[in-house]
């Protein structure tokens, strides 16, 4: 017998079931055909620009940075000064998301961009979120033919441009739209949360900034003011 | 991990000696209680989200074969390999061949629990595959040649000055005179030697927090990063999952995550939580080009539907050891099982059988603040007294005898007795405890508090019961 069988075989005699129930097959299949969302904490359920501060509060509030911008025009010359600020080199690895892509770049001349995934090297990464969820703060990423997953994770300083639009209440929402764009049941490669810079506080509980992902985020909102 | 459950008196007793042990122990109260209590209060549906989680899970395991059933076919339709493991034997040696066809020398790995409890390490290690784990607090284990010591915070157990002088010993490549004094400087230290090793692994392993039906998806929960550079890296990802980590859909899996991160760290939500479905598709320009899924028994199934039943909602979030007074008296190499506290005195006679781990289920005050806590609304003191029954039915005592605790069961066994000397012990702790909420002296478990200070029970029943006595 397989490991399957066998498996399968000792959860069904555990559970005193054949497998070929009529009613708890159709439990089930309703289930993972109709997703349903279940309690979802009042402290996200804002609209408009409400939701939008709640987001960069709570992003902040992990350590993230969070820069503001009014239309994505102004997002390289938000991140050629962040890097400034920041005494970083003025070059940047990115994916080759159209959204990233179509940015007036002609307006930060000083600023080199390398394309494709990382190879750990680079100190400084570029993405675009899908969205992000303001109950905690949390960025949504997907992989792709333009979104590298390394580069969520080798560069010392990840950058995330995130339009206020796609910023949800909760994680709900984002799963729905995740259906819509990919299709029911179909997930991209890579999803991933990210809420704040990576840490560690496994050495006597100390909580350190910069475990092995990056040791800075910072998160660019284009859009959401009132 | 060679289980050392039997000697657990021995182990308790030089665990309550060891200075190191007993400074590092202090961190746990800081690190965990006080941040899960501050995240708790400030969400108000914490305890309605407590109750959802357990129903999630409920309906879980009243259909495991059809959800198991439908993850294996959506997994596999993203184009990943589901392989099923009996026993912890049947998964090494599935692993194993999946590493010898990928022609690996080294394997980076995520932390996972379901690795440690089949001794993964050792094994491929025998079989001359270097296992490197990159959880930072694994990594400093492994350094040092020992299991974990919790399941989140596998080297909670060790001191700053420990881990420095662990680093001095083996990284020998870097310049002796360099300043490890502050916590960063390690963190730095390891961070760097671990890059490479990340970059240059043939094959990443992780374990897997959940798996989702609706999906195929795999799920890793990490603060560090560490488990997403394992599974991103190299050439082919295996996820090692037991059998009761899968969940209906991605809906179910927030909401345990919501529990999760506050019950286990204290933070509102975890850095990192990844959602993995199959291998590199086309036109990916990263990411592994084989994506295995071992699904593990080892053991479950004979806690299925019956009296240990509820221990299988287990998220392994950690509160349950982070809250036990015995877990802070000893820490957790002590109970000689991977996992450890009062979940691993439920789940190590279940897992590694009762003539192991018998003696892990006296291992509790009965205090009741680990079911307290618990975000899975486990009744683990339920559990463990199940245990306790069906050792003494066995005549498994011996260690109780030396507890003191064989005297707990002939009590038991005569509960107008029990009830009068409970009252009179209720009220002496009462009054011992007064104070300052803690006891120098606790009847039955001279064993602990002759070396140290236990915290006052603050389970509700225990405190109801003190309060009719006073009124
Ligand atoms: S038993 Fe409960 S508290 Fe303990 S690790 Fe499992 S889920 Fe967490």
């Amino acid at each position: 017998m397989s490991g399957r069988e066998t498996v399968l075989g000792k959860v069904r005699r555990a559970l005193a079931v054949s497998g070929a129930e009529a009613e708890r097959k159709a439990a089930v299949d309703e289930r993972l055909a109709n997703p349903v969302a279940g309690l979802i904490p009042e402290r996200g359920q804002l609209e408009g620009a409400a939701r939008v501060d709640l987001f960069c509060k709570m992003a902040e509030a992990v350590q993230a940075g969070v820069t503001r911008v009014a239309s994505s025009d102004d997002v390289p010359e938000a991140i050629a000064k962040f890097l400034r600020q920041n005494n970083l080199p003025a070059e940047i690895r990115l994916g080759a998301d159209d959204r990233l892509a179509g940015l007036p770049w002609e307006k930060t001349p000083n600023l080199t961009r390398k394309s494709g995934p990382s190879d750990g090297r680079d100190l400084t990464g570029v993405s675009h979120a899908l969205g992000g969820v303001a109950e905690t703060g949390t960025l949504v990423l997907h992989s792709g033919s333009d979104n590298p997953t390394t580069l969520n994770f080798l560069p010392d300083t990840h950058i995330v441009v995130v339009a206020a639009d796609d910023i949800a209440g909760d994680y709900e929402t984002v799963w729905q739209r995740i259906r819509t764009i990919f299709g029911k049941g179909v997930m991209p490669r890579t999803v991933n949360w990210v809420t704040g810079p990576s840490r560690s506080a496994d050495i006597e509980q100390t909580l350190l900034l910069g475990a092995h992902g990056p040791r800075a985020l910072q998160i660019i909102v284009i859009g959401g003011t009132a | 991990m060679r289980i050392t459950a039997p000697a657990f008196k021995e182990n308790a007793q030089n665990a309550l000696t060891d200075l190191h042990l007993q400074r590092a122990l202090e961190h746990v109260e800081a690190g965990f209680i006080h941040k899960r209590a501050k995240v708790v209060a400030a969400l108000p549906e914490f305890d309605a989200l407590r109750d959802a989680a357990r129903d999630i899970k409920n309906h879980t395991l009243e259909h495991l074969d059809l959800y198991l059933e439908a993850y294996e076919k959506a997994a596999t339709k993203a184009g990943g390999q589901v392989h099923w493991a009996e026993t912890g034997g049947d998964a090494r040696a599935i692993i194993l061949d999946i590493c010898r066809k990928a022609g690996a020398k080294t394997i980076t790995k995520g932390k996972s629990m379901v690795s440690e409890e089949i001794n993964i390490n050792d094994f491929l290690a025998e079989n001359g595959i270097e296992p490197v784990e990159t959880d930072l607090g694994e990594y400093i284990i492994q350094l040092r040649g020992e299991p974990p010591s919790h399941i989140i915070a596998p080297a909670v157990h060790l001191t700053k000055d420990q881990v420095e002088a662990d680093f001095r010993r083996v990284h020998t490549h870097l310049d002796a005179a360099r300043d490890l004094s502050e916590s960063t400087s390690l963190l730095a230290e390891a961070r760097g030697v671990l890059r490479d090793k990340f970059l240059a692994a043939d094959v990443g392993m992780t374990g897997a927090n959940f798996l989702v039906a609706e999906t195929g998806t795999s799920v890793i929960v990490t603060n560090e990063g560490n488990g997403d550079l394992t599974q991103v890296l190299p050439r082919v990802h295996i996820v090692i999952a037991s059998i009761e980590k899968v969940v209906p859909t991605l809906e179910d899996v927030s909401t345990l995550l919501r529990v999760l991160a506050r019950s286990a760290t204290g933070q509102d939500m975890t850095v990192y939580n990844t959602f993995s479905t199959g291998p590199r598709r086309p036109g990916d320009p990263d990411g592994p080009e084989e994506y295995h899924v071992v699904i593990l028994d080892n053991g479950r199934t004979a806690m299925l539907g019956n009296e240990f039943h509820d221990m299988l909602r287990c998220i392994r979030c950690g509160a349950c050891m982070n809250h036990c007074p015995v877990y802070h008296a000893i820490g957790g190499h002590a109970y000689g099982t991977p996992y450890v506290g009062p979940m691993g005195a439920v789940l190590a006679p279940a897992l590694f059988g009762l003539d192991e781990a018998a003696n892990l289920p006296n291992a509790s005050t009965f205090c009741g603040r680990c079911e307290s806590v618990c975000p899975m609304r486990i009744p683990l003191p339920k559990l463990l007294r199940h245990w306790r029954e069906k050792e003494f039915e066995r005549g498994l005592a011996p260690a109780t005898q030396r507890w003191g605790l064989g005297v707990w069961a002939y009590f038991a066994q005569h509960p107008r007795l029990y009830r009068l000397s409970t009252r009179l012990a209720i009220g002496a702790l009462g009054w011992l405890g007064k104070k300052k909420g803690r006891f120098r002296a606790l009847p039955l478990a001279g064993g602990w508090t002759r070396h140290r200070d236990l915290p006052a029970p603050s389970s509700r029943t225990f405190i109801d019961q003190i309060r009719d006595r006073e009124q």
